[in-house]
């Protein structure tokens, strides 16, 4: 396929993939990878790495909103961050001595468990029992809610953190934001608001993608050709996306959709997987 | 700081993502017949070294340009974590300095063991 109509039907699919992604808060690479793998037949190691570049992108820009909002907590972020980034650099270490077929298998495991991850029943809990290690690393916080401010406080910091590695290698090995771990981590562990969660995940997603990026930089797995319109388009997505967020709230039908869709083109990668044919 | 780090985030993809579509635009102008092929890994390109890139901006390679647009998008969350490591200096938190370092340290030992494989 000459290049003009490959880049212009990874932009088209990229921006479908942005949209989708920031409706129902999982991020692009979710649809990106199977696109770029099953669809147009390129290679694995190349579609990561280009999902690895968008999420950097749509992670750092909304993030930039959610600071200013002083939603996000950036301590427990900062702390948390040692546990996806050294999870990100051994995923990304170890990414190359996996066959294409097991990433694809791996992959498409992954997607779907995320996917069933997001239609969860988000109970809105505030814990206030304060917990030693938790004051010690200041990771209790606040956050603007709408009848004022709402303390919370963090429970269960081993924990987390450990899930956290988990996160950061499964990132750095498929290209993952990882985002539907992390905010389970954070929810379930940790006893964290659903909105801090969510903000603090987005916050984080971009240094653990930048640090597995500078391992497929390196190797050449990011191709320029490749991720120039998956960056491009998931960007435009994303940012059509929360604007039409901002104006319904509802999203739950979205959601079957998004689930629908990703199952639907996770299975489509394992089946290749497990073929051989990736 | 947040105001900071705010901005730091969105100037760092604003001005990545129009280096990568300046470069996109050359790329697609020189070589949009051309036919490549993507289905194996076609090794490191040679943009990938420091001099093989400078070389390809000189030159206004499309690729090379669309390269640099990458780094610097890469580069955006590590600046945001200088910038809060300097957050935490002004705020005298020495335990979240050392914090923010050794993430820093982390990403640093990746990009230089990256080679390896």
């Amino acid at each position: 396929m000459p290049v003009f109509e490959f880049t212009l039907i990874i932009l088209v699919g990229s921006c479908f993939a942005g949209l989708l992604g920031s409706l129902t808060g999982l991020g692009g690479g979710f649809i990106i990878i199977p696109l770029l793998t099953v669809f147009l037949h390129v290679d694995i190691h190349y579609a990561i790495g280009a999902s690895l570049v968008s999420i950097i992108a749509t992670s750092s820009g909304s993030a930039a909103a959610y600071v200013k909002e002083g939603i996000t907590n950036m301590r427990l972020g900062m702390f948390l961050e040692v546990a996806t980034t050294l999870g990100a650099v051994t995923g990304a270490m170890v990414a190359v001595f996996f066959p294409t077929n097991l990433l694809a298998i791996l992959l498409g495991v992954i997607l779907i468990t995320s996917a069933l991850l997001t239609l969860r029943k988000k109970a809105v809990q505030v814990v206030h029992q304060k917990n030693a290690l938790a004051v010690k690393l200041k990771l209790n916080g606040s956050y603007p809610g709408e009848n004022g401010t709402i303390q919370y406080s963090v429970s269960r910091i081993g924990g987390g953190f450990v899930m956290m590695l988990f996160a950061g290698l499964l990132s750095g090995l498929l290209g993952i934001g990882s985002g539907a771990l992390k905010v389970l981590a954070m929810d379930n562990i940790m006893r964290i608001p659903f909105k801090v969660s969510t903000t603090t995940s987005n916050f984080m997603i971009g240094v653990t993608g930048a640090a597995s990026a500078v391992v497929y930089l390196q190797r050449g797995y990011i191709e320029p050709s490749i991720s120039m319109p998956v960056v491009i388009g998931v960007l435009i997505g994303a940012l059509v996306g929360s604007k039409i967020l901002v104006k319904t709230k509802s999203s739950g039908w979205l959601r079957w959709v998004f689930v629908v869709v990703v199952i639907g083109l996770a299975s489509q990668l394992i089946y290749n997987g497990l073929i051989g044919k990736i | 700081m947040q105001a900071v780090i705010g901005w730091v985030l969105r100037i760092g993809v604003i001005v990545s993502i129009s280096v990568v579509f300046v470069g996109g635009v050359i790329y697609i102008s020189r070589h949009g017949g051309a036919i490549p092929d993507y289905s194996k890994f076609n090794g490191v390109p040679n943009f990938v070294q420091l001099h093989g890139l400078i070389n390809g901006i000189i030159s206004l390679k499309g690729r090379s340009i669309i390269q640099a647009g990458i780094i610097l998008l890469i580069a955006t969350p590590i600046l945001r974590i200088v910038f809060s490591t300097i957050g935490f200096v002004l705020e005298k938190d020495y335990l979240y300095i050392g914090i923010s370092l050794l993430v820093l340290l982390i990403i640093l030992i990746s990009s230089i063991s990256g080679h390896v494989g």
